[in-house]
């Protein structure tokens, strides 16, 4: 069988928050079995201005993805977010040629964690690491791309980690894109709940699948003093997770 | 950005403690026993599907259901009423309670009655108005709004509710013992209900095949407020619209486990016109008032699918920004998800186009909306609106705008990074910002993590698929 070609999608809060994720990516689709690149051509997938009602934005932004990816087997990113609105890419056209490049885009675009445990089906292998761990379902990977029990058997495979299960794993921690900047006081209340119950089951990390809700939680909680180190779930399961976790002093 | 009116209401909503533990108990209540519900419901999610397939047929047909209702409301013995909007709406009904020569009103829960402003025009037409659904009776003694579409009172703690009734009830009842409380209501309001002359209530369904109009209600009062005055009145929605009763029985299936979780509601009652020849009891004359305001309008646009919804709550129970807020600080007559999408309906964009952007687009009320409204994506089509209509604020505008010059510029947008990173991380202490210019939104109660000194496609430019050692 020949491998498939993956075209990364790094995602802009990767790229500029917190790399690690971006490489960690990438090794666990390597070890998976795929060919992996990463098109040069690549920065946003415009949900910013998707979400703000900004649809001609959108719209340009996703040419632009569509250009750099639809030649490849598969588009994987580290997020349930962006890969969301990048299966969303569809609606954002009246154009018949562009919707059905955006159509194929679509249908071959996947977040990691799903993308591993359904298309690739692997498994880790004798990834460890001694702690306890709750889990975060993020909002977009769960309800628009049905990312719930896969990134949980994933764990399941790394030894020494126990997993501890969170009151209220899929309720939104109020992250929100740019919502968490515009209602700021309304974030900050969510968030807060949020953590409380993060803290309540007394484990070493928080893990989740999305880079915007981690440093929303891991923000919060280190601004309350909670002791909780953040990780996103493909460090983990890439055997990363032994270094600086979200705003550690590398 | 300045303070919104929005923003001001929900900083003061939040800064009520006593607010948050009503909103807690009612609506983590209401989560605990619908998921219990439908969870001994298999054929949920196929039911769902066939009551959207219902709302969507009747909304296709609305005007040949609306001919054929009338035509047998009517031969059933009720007049029916048409109103445009909702200054029509409550003319109309004022009107009837005036021509009845009515000095006292009852009326059942309804929330189409408060988007109308039915309680406003009644007072002030001078007619005495008792609100029977307990909570509603709570609400007017506290000269307020609900807050919520099921528990319109679920803002108010039974502390604050013993201090409301301590004042108005004669005899007080005893404010440490709920029981007390409810008997003393059921007393005074019982008192009322059989002296009325008019009573007015809504409608879950309008049934076209047979001219009757169905609700629903756990107390039992609305059958007590409509059936012994002379006139009843229903004011109802056209969205409400069924073909038959068996339609009605489907949704409202959804519509209690939804709502209550509970399997039927106490009381559904069905009227199909005044009372008859030979009738032991019911009102002389029957009046349906057919509401408009919005509707068909929505029907021809992006909005269309909001008309399946039942009324149920559930988007708001599941809602994270009203469970923090709660139900006044949306501001409309209709809080939470679905109030978002149709306060902008009914009172303009430009009053509140802070609703549609208020929401994390989670999507966990589109996940348990019953009939499978899109509620993320209609929110979406508002901020469309709004984005179109240059009703977004200028610095937004315009970081958007810089933002996506330089996204849809790769090689400047990777050189950016480049020279961004390090002047983002001269604000880090250890790995955190704690306070950063511009960035107060989130910086003011959340530290940010300090970025990468490179980027990933920085790192990746030099080093390929082999990364930095
Ligand atoms: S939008 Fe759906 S969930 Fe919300 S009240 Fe209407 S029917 Fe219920």
């Amino acid at each position: 069988m020949t491998k498939p070609r993956v075209g990364l999608f790094v995602t802009c809060l990767v790229d500029a928050m917190r790399p690690q994720i971006g490489w960690a990516t990438l090794r666990l689709l390597e070890r998976a079995g795929c060919n992996v690149e990463v098109p040069r051509a690549q920065t946003c997938c415009g949900q910013p201005a998707g979400n703000s009602g900004d649809k001609r934005g959108a719209e340009k932004l996703a040419r632009q993805v569509i250009e750099a990816f639809e030649g490849y087997d598969y588009l994987v990113g580290p997020s349930g977010s962006c890969v969301g609105q990048i299966r969303s890419y569809p609606t954002l056209f009246s154009d018949q040629g562009w919707r059905s490049r955006a159509e194929g885009l679509s249908r071959k675009s996947f977040e990691i964690l799903g993308f591993l445990n359904d298309v690739m089906g692997w498994k880790p292998e004798g990834v460890r690491l001694d702690a306890t761990a709750t889990y975060h379902d993020s909002c977009s990977g769960l309800r628009e791309l049905g990312v719930q029990e896969q990134p949980r058997a994933l764990l399941e495979g790394v030894e020494g980690l126990q997993m501890r299960p969170l009151d209220g794993a899929n309720v939104c921690c109020g992250f929100g894109g740019t919502f968490c900047v515009k209602y700021p006081e309304i974030s900050t209340a969510i968030v807060s709940e949020k953590a409380a119950n993060i803290v309540d089951t007394g484990a070493d990390l928080l893990l989740a699948g999305d880079l915007g809700c981690l440093m929303n939680m891991a923000g919060r909680l280190h601004r309350e003093g909670a002791a909780t180190r953040c990780f996103h779930t493909a460090e983990v399961l890439a055997g990363m997770a032994d270094g600086p976790a979200i705003g550690e002093e590398g | 950005m300045g303070a919104s009116a929005f923003t001001q209401r929900a900083h003061d909503a939040l800064a009520d403690p006593n607010l948050k533990t009503a909103i807690d108990r009612t609506t983590g209540t209401a989560e605990t026993k619908r998921a219990a519900a439908v969870g001994a419901f298999p054929e949920f999610q196929a039911a769902r599907a066939r009551g959207a397939a219902i709302k969507d047929h009747v909304i296709a047909n609305l005007d040949h259901y609306l001919v054929e209702f009338e035509r047998n409301a009517q031969a059933a013995g009720a007049h029916v009423h048409w109103a445009r909007d909702k200054a029509e709406a409550a003319e109309i009904v004022t009107r009837i309670c005036k021509d009845a020569d009515a000095k006292l009103v009852t009326r059942a829960k309804s929330m189409l009655g408060e988007e109308i402003g039915l309680p406003h025009a009644l007072d002030d037409a001078g007619i005495e108005r008792v609100e029977t659904d307990l909570a509603e009776h709570i609400i007017q003694l506290a000269h307020e709004r609900p807050s919520h579409i099921i528990w319109p009172a679920m803002h108010r703690t039974r502390e604050d509710v013993a201090t409301l009734f301590f004042k108005d009830h004669h005899p007080p009842p005893d404010a440490d013992d709920p029981a007390s409380m409810v008997a003393s209501a059921r007393r005074i309001l019982r008192e009322k209900f059989m002296s009325a002359d008019v009573g007015i209530s809504g409608a879950n369904f309008l049934i076209a095949d047979t001219g009757a109009t169905c609700t629903v209600t756990n107390e039992g009062n609305a059958e007590l407020s409509t059936t012994p005055p002379r006139v009843h009145i229903v004011t109802a929605g056209i969205e409400k619209l069924v073909p038959s009763t068996d339609h009605a029985m489907a949704l409202l299936r959804l519509l209690v486990r939804s709502a209550t979780g509970g399997e039927v509601t106490q009381y559904t009652t069905f009227h199909s016109g005044p009372k008859r020849p030979g009738d032991a009891d019911g009102p002389e004359e029957m009046h349906i008032v057919l509401v408009d305001n919005g509707r068909s309008r929505m029907v021809g646009d992006e909005f269309r699918q909001m008309l399946r919804c039942i009324r149920c709550g559930a988007c708001m129970n599941h809602c994270v920004v009203y469970r923090q807020i709660g139900g006044h600080a949306y501001g409309g007559t209709y809080p939470g998800p679905m109030g978002a999408v149709l306060t902008p309906v009914l009172d303009g964009l430009a009053q509140s186009r802070d609703l549609p952007h208020a929401c994390t687009m989670n999507g966990r009320c589109e996940e348990v909306c019953p009939v499978q409204i899109p509620l993320k994506t209609l929110l979406k089509a508002w901020r469309v609106r709004s984005w179109d209509s240059q009703q977004e604020v200028g610095p937004l505008r315009m970081g958007l705008g810089l933002w996506g010059f330089a996204a849809r510029r790769p090689r400047l947008y990777h050189f950016g990074t480049r020279l961004a990173l390090p002047v983002m991380r001269l604000f880090g202490k250890g790995g955190w910002i704690r306070r950063m210019p511009f960035a107060g939104g989130w910086t003011d109660t959340r530290d940010l993590p300090k970025p990468a000194a490179r980027s990933f496609m920085s790192q990746h430019a030099n080093h390929g698929n082999e990364g930095p050692k």
